[in-house]
Formats: C-alpha cells, sequence, structure tokens
C-alpha cells in the first residue's frame, strides 16, 4: 500500500487505540466507572459521585497525559528529524536538565509546588535551551557544537541540582524525586489548561512546518533547491520543538523517554521517514498506558509516570536493535 | 598547540605531570582547616602520633588524594578508550551501563540488605556496574556486525533507562534508602578506608594496563572497521578488551568515589586538543589531565565552604562546564 | 533535431568571484549559458566546476559578482520563485532512511505547491510522469536505500523532473551508474532538452561524453573558463593538454560523428604508423 494509505491507517487506528486507552484510563481507578458511563460522565450526565470523580480528577489527568505526550511526541520527531540521529531528543540542548534544575530549586529552597512550580520549571527550560544556543553560536550553530555545549551545560545543572537534593530535607528531597522522575499525580483543570492553550498555537505551527521538515530530510543543498529558506525553516522548527519540550517537561517533569522513542515507533509503523501526526499519537497513548499502569499497578501506591515509561519503553529499544542490521551498519 | 615530535611531546607531557604533582601537594597540604606547611610536611616525614593536624593528614587528606589520583586518572583513561572505540566524540564510560548498574546495585543493596558506609557499598557497585556492563555489551553484540558504535548506544540507553527506572521505583518507595543514596550519587573522596583503596589498586593497575596498551589499536579503529582489519587489528577481540579495561576502570572509580560523569566525557576532548588525534598520546594526557580537574576541584570544595566542604562530583562539573565550553567554542575540540 | 517546445529562462553568471573560508576557488569569471542547449562543463579535479554549478543554482554566496537569472540577480529573487525555474540536482543527494521513491520525487513538488493549493491534479500527474520517463514507476514504493546505485539515482532525477522547470543543473548525475544506464541517463536528458525544450547544465567527469552529448561544451582550469563553445571546436589535443595536463590524440568518434579524445598513457602507447 501507499505510504498516503499506509499514514492515514496508522493514524486512524493510533487515534482509536488512543481512545480506548483514554475511556479505561477514566473508568479505572479506586472508583470504578463502568466504560458504558465514561462518555456521559465526562459530558457531566449521570451518577453525581462518577461526575465528580471524572469531571475533575479523571478527566483532567487524561487530558494531562495525552497533551504532555502528544507534545513530546511531536517534539522527539521534530528534533531527530532535524538531526538526522535516530538517538536525538530534546534533552541534548538542555531542557530537561535546566527545567529539572529549576524546579528542585523551587522545591527545596523556595518550597513552592503547583503553578509556581510550573512556571519556574518552564523558565528554567527555556533559559537553559537559549543558553546552550547562545553559547554554541559562532556564525552559526553547527550540530557538534550544540551538542557538545548542551552535554557540558547539561552536566553542570545536573550537578547543581544533586548539591541541592544534599542539602534539602527529606521528605522535600522525595517530592524533588517524585517531580524529576515525571509524574502526573494530582493534575488538575489548572495544571491543564495552560498546556492545552500552548498546544492550540504550537500544533497547528508544526502542521505547518511540516513540508519543510521533509525537505530538510533532504539535506540543505537539496532543500534550497527546492525553494526553501533552510535557516529560517530550521530556526522556526528548532523554537516550536523546544517549546513544545520545555511545556510538557513543565507540566510533568522530564519524562524525556517518551520523547526519545515516540517517533521511531511512528516511522516504524507507516514506513516513512516522517510521521508526524502518528508519533503525537503514539506519545499520547504511550503516556495515557503509563500512567494507568503507574496508577494502579502497587494498588495503594501511585508510582510516577516516569518510572513505568523507562521500563516499557527499554525493551522497544532492544527491540529496535535486535532486528535492523543497517542501524548497526551505520555504526 | 599540537605538538609535533615525539621528544616535544614527551617533555610537555612530563611538564604535565609536574603540574599534578603540585595539584597532588595542593591537596595535601590545603583543606578545610589551616595547617601551616611545615606541619604537613612532618606529618609526612615524620608522623606522631599525638599530634593532632598530624593524623588530619595522614588518615584524612592523604587517603583521599590517592582517591582522587585513582579515580581521575581511571575516569580519564576511560573515557579516552570509550570515545577511541566507539568513534563518537560523545561517548563517555556511561554509555556501557556502568553508573547505571552502580546505582541499581547500590540501591539494592541498601534497601534489601541494609548496607551502610562506603566500605559495604564499595563491593556491591562494583559488581553491578560489571553486570550491567556485560549486558549492554552482550546485547550490542546480538547481530551482524558485532558491537557497533551505534547499536552499544542503543543498548547502553535501554539499559540504563530501564536500571534509572527500576531504581527511582525502589528510592521512592523507601525513604531511608533515598535519604543514604542521595549523598553517595554526588560523588565524593573523603572518608575512603585506605584498606579498601588498596583492595581496589590491582583493578585500577590492570585497567589501566590494559587501556594504555590500546593505543595503537585505537589509532588503526579511527580509521574504520575494514581498514583496521586490513592492517591486521582483530576487531572483536579489540573492543572486547576495551570494553574489559572500561569496566575495570569506571568500576574501581565508582564504586570507590560514587559516580562522577563529567570527567570522562570531556577530559579526552582536551588531550586531543593538546596532542591531536594519535591515542598514544590522548590516553596518557588523559591520565594525568583528569586527576588534575579532579582533585583541583576537590581543593576548591574544601576551601570555598569552610568549615565544611562541597563534594567533588558538584565542583568539578561547576568549574569543569565553563572550561569545556570555552574550549568548544574555539574549533579544535568541534572535530574528533 | 526538431524541437518542440521552447525553453524560455536565461541563466548567465557575471564576473563572479567564489570563495570557501577565505580560499578563492574562482575569479571574476563570466559565463553565459545557451538557452534551449545542453551544455557540459568539464575540467580536471578542483578546477572549480562543481563550485560554480552550485553559484549558479544560488547554493553558494558569491564573494564578489553576480548570477543573472532571466536578467534579474538571483540572490534578489525569492528562493522559491527560483526553485519553480530552474532546478539542482547535487553531487551526493542524502535520503532519509526508509523514504520511498514515490516520497521522494513528489517532494520535487515543493515550490509548485502553496499552504492553500497543496495536492492537486497537476502535481500528481507530473509525478507519476517523471517516474515513467525515468522507469521507476515499479520501484514507486520501495524503499530507496534499498535500490542499486543505479536505481537510486535514476528516482532522484524523476525528483528534479519533479520540479519541472525549465532549467536543469545536475552536478556529475552519472556517477556510480554503470555504462548501460549512464548512457540512459544522457540520452534521457537530451530528450529533455529536444522535446521538452529545457536547457540543461551538466557537470561531467567523462570528457568523451561530454563531448558526444553537450552542445555546448566549457572547459575549465584553475577556477577559470579556458574555453566555451560546440565541442568540436572546443575539443583539440591542445586544449585536452593544457586542461587536462594529458596528451592524446583527437579522432571522430564513429558511432557519433562527434569528437573522441585518445589519451596517450606511459603504457599500452605503441601506435603503430
Amino acid at each position: 500500500m501507499t505510504t498516503v494509505v499506509r499514514t492515514a491507517s496508522v493514524t486512524g487506528v493510533l487515534a482509536v487505540t488512543g481512545f480506548a486507552a483514554f475511556c479505561v484510563s477514566i473508568s479505572v481507578g479506586e472508583l470504578r466507572v463502568p466504560l458504558t458511563d465514561v462518555v456521559p460522565a465526562i459530558f457531566g450526565a449521570g451518577d453525581p459521585a462518577a461526575r465528580f470523580v471524572v469531571g475533575e480528577l479523571r478527566l483532567p489527568r487524561a487530558l494531562a497525559a495525552v497533551l504532555v505526550g502528544a507534545a513530546f511526541g511531536l517534539s522527539g520527531a521534530v528534533f531527530q528529524s532535524l538531526a538526522r540521529n535516530p538517538l536525538a531528543s530534546p534533552d541534548i540542548i538542555g531542557i530537561s536538565s535546566g527545567a529539572s534544575a529549576a524546579a528542585v530549586f523551587g522545591i527545596v529552597v523556595l518550597g513552592w509546588s503547583g503553578n509556581g512550580l510550573v512556571l519556574l520549571s518552564l523558565l528554567g527550560a527555556l533559559v537553559t535551551a537559549a543558553l546552550v544556543y547562545a553559547l554554541a553560536w559562532k556564525q552559526g550553530a553547527s550540530s557538534y557544537r550544540l551538542v557538545l555545549v548542551g552535554v557540558g551545560v547539561a552536566a553542570a545543572l545536573a550537578a547543581v541540582t544533586s548539591y541541592l537534593l544534599t542539602k534539602a530535607q527529606i521528605y522535600d528531597v522525595q517530592e524533588a524525586v517524585v517531580w524529576l522522575t515525571g509524574s502526573l499525580n494530582g493534575r488538575l483543570w489548572s495544571d491543564v489548561r495552560p498546556l492545552g492553550l500552548a498546544m492550540l498555537v504550537l500544533v497547528p505551527m508544526v502542521l505547518l512546518l511540516t513540508p519543510s521538515l521533509r525537505l530538510l530530510q533532504l539535506g540543505d543543498e537539496t532543500a534550497t533547491g527546492l525553494g526553501l529558506h533552510v535557516e529560517r525553516a530550521r530556526l522556526l522548527l528548532v523554537l516550536v520543538a523546544v517549546a513544545l519540550a520545555a511545556g510538557a517537561t513543565a507540566a510533568a517533569g522530564p519524562v524525556a523517554f517518551v520523547a526519545f522513542v515516540s517517533a521511531p515507533i511512528a516511522r516504524r509503523l507507516v514506513g516513512s521517514p516522517l510521521a508526524i501526526v502518528p508519533a503525537a499519537l503514539v506519545g499520547a497513548v504511550l503516556m495515557l498506558v503509563a500512567d494507568l499502569v503507574a496508577r494502579e499497578l502497587l494498588g495503594t501506591v501511585e508510582l510516577p509516570v516516569g518510572i513505568v515509561t523507562g521500563i516499557v519503553g527499554a525493551p522497544y529499544l532492544l527491540w529496535l536493535l535486535a532486528r535492523s542490521n543497517r542501524i548497526g551498519s551505520g555504526g | 598547540m599540537a605538538v609535533q615530535t615525539h621528544r616535544w611531546r614527551l617533555a610537555w607531557l612530563l611538564v604535565a605531570v609536574g603540574v599534578l604533582v603540585l595539584v597532588v601537594l595542593a591537596s595535601v597540604a590545603v583543606g578545610t582547616r589551616s595547617i601551616p606547611v611545615g606541619t604537613v610536611l612532618d606529618a609526612l616525614v615524620h608522623p606522631s602520633a599525638t599530634e593532632d593536624a598530624h593524623a588530619v593528614v595522614r588518615s584524612l587528606r592523604v587517603p583521599r588524594t590517592v582517591v582522587g589520583l585513582l579515580a581521575g586518572a581511571a575516569l580519564g583513561l576511560a573515557g579516552a578508550v570509550m570515545q577511541g572505540v566507539t568513534r563518537n566524540p560523545l561517548a563517555d564510560p556511561g554509555l556501557l551501563g556502568v553508573s547505571a548498574g552502580a546505582s541499581f546495585a547500590l540501591v539494592l543493596g541498601i534497601s534489601v540488605l541494609g548496607l551502610t558506609g562506603p566500605v559495604a557499598y564499595v563491593w556491591f557497585a562494583f559488581a553491578g556496574a560489571a553486570v550491567a556492563s556485560v549486558l549492554v555489551y552482550g546485547l550490542g553484540a546480538i547481530g551482524s556486525g558485532g558491537a557497533t558504535p551505534v547499536k552499544l548506544a542503543l543498548a547502553g540507553a535501554a539499559i540504563t533507562a530501564f536500571l534509572l527506572s527500576m531504581t527511582t521505583a525502589m528510592l521512592l518507595l523507601d525513604q531511608r534508602t533515598l535519604d543514604e543514596y542521595r549523598f553517595w550519587s554526588v560523588g565524593s573522596v573523603a572518608g575512603r578506608d585506605p584498606d579498601l583503596i588498596a583492595q581496589l589498586g590491582p583493578f585500577f593497575a590492570v585497567g589501566a594496563l590494559l587501556a594504555l596498551a590500546a593505543g595503537p589499536v585505537l589509532n588503526s579503529l579511527a580509521l574504520g572497521d575494514d581498514v583496521a582489519r586490513s592492517l591486521g587489528r582483530r576487531i572483536g577481540l579489540a573492543r572486547v578488551t576495551a570494553a574489559v579495561s572500561v569496566v575495570l576502570l569506571v568500576g574501581a572509580a565508582t564504586a570507590l568515589a560514587g559516580p562522577i560523569g563529567f570527567v570522562g566525557l570531556t577530559i579526552p576532548h582536551v588531550a586531543r586538543a593538546i596532542t591531536g588525534p594519535d591515542y598514544r598520546w590522548v590516553l596518557p594526557w588523559s591520565m594525568v589531565l583528569a586527576p588534575m580537574l579532579l582533585l583541583g576541584s576537590d581543593v576548591i570544595g574544601r576551601v570555598v565552604a569552610r568549615p565544611g566542604e562541597l563534594q567533588v562530583g558538584i565542583v568539578t562539573a561547576v568549574i569543569g562546564a565553563p572550561i569545556f565550553v570555552m574550549l568548544v567554542r574555539q574549533r579544535r575540540l568541534a572535530e574528533l | 533535431m526538431t524541437r518542440t517546445a521552447q525553453a524560455h529562462h536565461t541563466l548567465a553568471a557575471e564576473g563572479l568571484t567564489l570563495a570557501y573560508d577565505k580560499v578563492e576557488v574562482t575569479r571574476d569569471l563570466s559565463l553565459e549559458i545557451p538557452t534551449g542547449q545542453v551544455t557540459c562543463i568539464v575540467g580536471a579535479n578542483a578546477c572549480g566546476k562543481s563550485t560554480l554549478l552550485r553559484a549558479l543554482a544560488r547554493l553558494l554566496r558569491p564573494a564578489s559578482g553576480t548570477v543573472l537569472l532571466d536578467g534579474q540577480r538571483i540572490q534578489s529573487l525569492p528562493t522559491k520563485e527560483v526553485a519553480t525555474r530552474l532546478g539542482i540536482l547535487p553531487q551526493t543527494p542524502v535520503a532519509p532512511e526508509g523514504i520511498t521513491v514515490a516520497d521522494l520525487v513528489s517532494r520535487g513538488r515543493h515550490p509548485h505547491q502553496t499552504w492553500l493549493r497543496q495536492w492537486s491534479d497537476r502535481d500528481r500527474s507530473v509525478v507519476a510522469e517523471a517516474m515513467r520517463v525515468t522507469g521507476t514507476l515499479e520501484l514507486a514504493e520501495r524503499p530507496v536505500d534499498e535500490l542499486s546505485g543505479g536505481q537510486r539515482q535514476r528516482a532522484w532525477i524523476a525528483m528534479a523532473l519533479a520540479q519541472d522547470t525549465d532549467l536543469m543543473l545536475l552536478d556529475e548525475p552519472t556517477t556510480y551508474l554503470d555504462l548501460a544506464h549512464q548512457i540512459d541517463v544522457l540520452d534521457l536528458l537530451v530528450d529533455l532538452n529536444r522535446r521538452h525544450g529545457r536547457t540543461v547544465v551538466l557537470v561531467l567527469h567523462d570528457l568523451n561524453q561530454a563531448a558526444r552529448y553537450s552542445d555546448h561544451l566549457v572547459a575549465m582550469k584553475a577556477g577559470a573558463v579556458v574555453a566555451a563553445g560546440p565541442p568540436a571546436e572546443v575539443i583539440t589535443e591542445e586544449l585536452v593538454a593544457e586542461v587536462f595536463g594529458l596528451s592524446c590524440r583527437v579522432v571522430v568518434d564513429e558511432v557519433s560523428g562527434t569528437p573522441l579524445v585518445l589519451p596517450i598513457g606511459r603504457h599500452h602507447a605503441a601506435v603503430p604508423s
């Protein structure tokens, strides 16, 4: 079947799967809402207890999972296409380490939580990305320099984070570690709204920039030959991808593994080097399923979702390893 | 500053060793407590059991200096070997899952077996590092081509992510473990038992020998697998030997001082900027420069936060990063 | 030799000085590309022929001088507009992993698409025709990186064709191809010129192929144009010696009637009579 048909059918299947995961995620929990009641409860009909649990607790959390997963998936897809490297992820530009250092500082030193923390970590992510880019800029940001500077800055920030953890009270440390792992615990409407609004702007931008990305994949020269403003397109794409990753990290912590893993899965499923919308959907499904498992696995204790994404993602990577000789020969 | 002839390179290397010696002396002479130089020398040459200051010098500063020297040299060497064998300037020993393995085994030990203190930590961490590396290498070697750089990186990333998740799960479920672990995870050279250092000595020695001997092989590997083979190198054997040396060196260093990440990644770049791409020189230079950074950072950590101290893992990254970034901005470092 | 369609757009270089990292490659070079003809640029390695081609395609910014597309400075035209008149196939194009031939060829339509008008019937038919003409229709759904060197090159040429430009610039399009496919590609380019009226500019390393297939031959040495004109006039024993440092005998190609260069090396040069 042609690429277009395959992309459409994969997108369809992923959307249906996502919807199913979404409904199950809302249905399962301490108060079991039967699947048939889920949709009515979302729209405010049905049993009052179910309506409350669904409307105030589960729906925002499930939406948060979808938005964060989609944002990470999109960001990872863009970064990997730009870097032409399947090992690339938004981490390399220092977003995770910047957000982490800022968040831990907020938790341990300032004693903040909630919206203040979200803002702080967003600021940390954006400032770090800008710093890395600026430090790597010398008549252009060569990707080598960018990656090396990113690594250096990330190491310094990680040291700062570790230091803060040694100086804090143990309960603060625990809260900090939960944040550092990536968690959707206790996400309410107040958390979802800002990210939702940001995505309303960023997602259309990514879609509009997809043709440019398609050309950039062919190399700078061919892309220029086909009429693309290469530097301008690349800068816009980096900005959008950074905004997506920073927003997602601020909302749920550095669950960066999702960014790393979603795009390759989507590409394999679609059989094409560019699968932007599928990558977003894979990210959303991954976050929904991981959060569900994290919530329910141990019964009384809620694990942070970041733990499950690591355990789920790793076997995927190994599968990637085992099946592909081509990747090996590229080494 | 790429020095050209053999004699020049040797001369400059000796100068570097001289600087290292100075740093070592500083490490013994300087600390959270101000001890006059004369007393320090006395403590080394004519130790007296009653002098308090002598005790500080002999049982606190000397061991930590030795740890810093060993761990630094080991990390620098291992980093250079990793980058040479994977032909990847971003490779660091953590790629083989060493840090993640050490952390996982350690947390397991603390939470399940109730271990406390550096002595007990050491062997667990070492074992964890070794097992994880074997796993990573084994997985990376599946399929055609053996353990190529990309496959190793993927295997390393997978195992590291997996182990990290499991480690974090255990930490979150057990507060006491978290409390112990967070201090180890920063990386420190203080308070290590001299007996322990002696026991780990052989691992450092063997690892260093294997690594230093790998210089010529790494030079051939840099030209690509095919060319290396046509020059008569046995790729599989070379890779395994390199991996073994890395595990020995980093396993011992991590077991002794905790996970200190930055050094193994960045020092080889600095060494290369000085010597050029010849691994016969990059390796010894890495071995000399890394302890300079580590011990220097430790000294600063002792001085800056008196009467307490800043752990070496923190200072190394905070000082090393700006220096590294400055070097990256000059063209040399951006090439392999 | 009937030309059924007319080429419209003109391309020329005026006083072009090109440099990489302060190293000058050409100095004050002026060249006019004859409209509606096949032009080949030849010269020894590192004489600047690829650099010149890239500058003509605005991939390289000149240190001084200008490239004129339809009499206007090419740098002042919007790049997408340029892409509707002029297409370039670089020497080693990069294909992302897993891309299918059909996907690759369809990306050539980008200059003709806008946000409002994305994918039209004309786009579809141009892509299909481009693949038919290059013999890549059967390969449409196959990944480009699984094809042989020759098939891959034809896929790239199909993409350049799909771009549907009046001016086509190709940098060594016959490298990696076996002889049969080299001739195939060159014949195809001549078809495009004769039947579809396109102006074709090629950098070729094979002097004899250049002699056979070009209407206009440009010989370069050390960043300067040494000779330009019909092959029969340009290819002489003196020129070959000057440009390539090679002694030779020039005869008439029995098959095509164009000049044929017979190199004289140190061995196998026993010439009876």
